[in-house]
């Protein structure tokens, strides 16, 4: 006898996803309340912020340095290679500049620190979490979210933009090597022809979105950090899921940011 | 000087007039459709200390948790020198909680920090008229009151489960707490360290003259160190007294649990 397959079990997995999703939203909701609050009450942990920049920012330079030199070159390649199709090489060094500080170094600079920062802090205060350090904390009467959260996501806010200009750095840099490698052009004229016609307003807005990117960062990881159940287990998936959601809101919110930035920097 | 100088905080003075340090009234706890705790009461002044036991799962650790305010009760109240810790603002919880010491199952270490800088930790963040060197003298003091002296450089990873249920011991006393919530102190270790820990714990009392709680399954330990045992069973506080008066108790539980260790 054939049987007629069923429809009934995906209705409730679908609004179990939806509830999830909403529960999740509301649970975030209600942390980033708290964390605003504990950011604009006193006393304000300076030492530990001043720890968190370092090991967010100083530390994230190498990567950030690194990943900026790689599409600096890659553009360079790839664009020189357009351009020349179009015989507008001179266009190369605008290409090159613009490319990488509006758009290509930041974006890449927050998937980077997603990856490096998200995964460190969700790891970090997951782990904290489920040892019932958090929890040492809070009964020592110091509230967690402003010793922990707060610091690293504000942390995070400051470094971005940072992060963001030596990426851009090393992109223009690397970008230079590579045309000049090809066809020998010196530094100064690369850099005179690149900035040619633009100003503060071209580069400023997209390097301080990247304050929004270090906002979202820090936020996702403290709260899937800080939610963690479990042991191992949990610990792993509060990292797991730190950089994906973060990676995801940040591509996310790139692209409302840039039709922001065209329509208010036009 | 002004008389607002002079009146001591309402916490304090509770904890010193004879009222008891720990009020529990009634609480319960549930987490689903699992009752942890049923309508639990018991008192604890300082001076005294309150073993409670049970089998696992009992709520025992709940109930040090509703204490310190990490978790509400569905019911009742945990009124802790006088502030109900389900009805107080932060601030007012955090009050009541410098004046608590809590040792954790698994001491929870900061895992980051030195031993010297956990159990600095309740005095970099609320004693801040210590100068540096004050401050490193005092945790001297508490290592050398714990046992830990010469440890303090190392990590919470490089010390053995013993010394860390002594340096999160040492932590707890850092601020000088009016009550001691201890959970499973001897759980996971050798008769000899449990012993120690023990004897630890009973110089501590009679220097500090705390109104302690002890969470623990070792009935050895809470004969050594408590003045009076709950012994707890389906969330209920089945039997409260010294270890003489359950002894003499014709209750099948509580015989079963005293003569699985005697």
């Amino acid at each position: 006898m054939s049987t007629t397959p069923s429809i009934t079990p995906s209705v409730p997995m679908k609004s179990n996803l939806l509830f999830g999703m909403l529960e999740w939203f509301g649970e975030l909701g209600i942390f980033v309340w708290q964390v605003l609050r504990a950011a604009v009450t006193p006393p304000f942990q300076v030492a530990e912020f001043v720890r968190q920049l370092d090991e967010i920012g100083s530390k994230s330079i190498p990567l950030v340095a690194l990943a900026g030199s790689a599409i600096g070159v890659v553009l360079a390649l790839e664009a020189r290679y357009s351009l020349v199709r179009f015989g507008a090489k001179a266009l190369l060094p605008s290409a090159i500049v613009f490319s990488v500080v509006t758009e290509m170094s930041p974006i890449i600079t927050g998937l980077v620190v997603s990856g490096r920062v998200g995964a460190g802090i969700g790891a970090e205060l997951a782990a904290m979490k489920v040892t019932e350090q958090i929890d040492a904390i809070e009964a020592s009467a110091v509230d967690p979210k402003k010793l922990l959260a707060v610091t690293r996501i504000l942390a995070c806010i400051v470094a971005m933009p940072l992060l963001t200009l030596a990426a851009s750095c090393f992109g223009v840099l690397m970008g230079w090597v590579a045309a000049t490698l090809t066809e020998p052009i010196s530094l100064v004229h690369f850099i005179n022809a690149g900035f040619k016609g633009a100003g503060f307003k071209d580069f400023l807005p997209p390097t301080f979105k990247t304050c929004v990117y270090g906002l979202i960062i820090g936020t996702v990881a403290c709260f899937q950090g800080m939610r963690a159940k479990g042991g191992a287990v949990g610990v792993g998936s509060a990292a797991t899921t730190s950089v994906v959601l973060s990676s995801l809101f940040v591509i996310l919110a790139d692209v409302i940011l840039v039709k922001v930035i065209l329509l208010l920097f036009p | 000087m002004q008389a607002s100088q002079e009146k001591k905080p309402e916490s304090e003075n509770v904890a010193e007039n004879g009222e008891p340090a720990i009020v529990i009234q009634d609480v319960s706890k549930s987490f689903g459709p699992q009752r942890v705790l049923d309508g639990v009461s018991f008192n604890v002044r300082r001076g005294e200390t309150l073993a409670v036991l049970g089998r696992s799962g009992t709520g025992k650790s709940v109930l040090l948790r509703i204490i310190v305010g990490l978790q509400d009760p569905d019911g009742g109240a945990a009124l802790i020198l006088g502030t109900n810790m389900s009805e107080a603002s932060a601030a007012e919880i955090n009050k009541v909680r410098m004046q608590m010491g809590f040792l954790f199952q698994h001491a929870a270490l900061y895992d980051s920090l030195t031993v010297e800088e956990n159990v600095a930790f309740p005095l970099v963040h609320h004693r801040k008229d210590l100068s540096q060197s004050e401050r490193h003298d005092r945790v001297e003091q508490l290592l050398e009151e714990v046992g830990l002296s010469g440890h303090s450089n190392k990590m919470p990873s490089d010390i053995s489960g013993g010394m860390q249920k002594r340096a999160g011991l040492a932590r707890a006393l850092a601020l000088d707490p009016v009550i001691l919530l201890l959970d499973e102190p001897t759980a996971g270790l050798d008769p000899i360290s449990s012993g120690e820990i023990d004897e630890l714990v009973l110089k501590l009392q009679e220097q500090h003259t705390m109104a302690s709680i002890v969470v623990t399954h070792d009935m050895v330990s809470a004969k050594t160190i408590a003045t009076r045992i709950a012994l707890m069973d389906k969330g209920k506080v089945v039997i409260e007294g010294t270890f003489d008066e359950l002894q003499k108790s014709d209750e099948r539980f509580v015989s079963q649990f005293l003569h699985r260790d005697f």
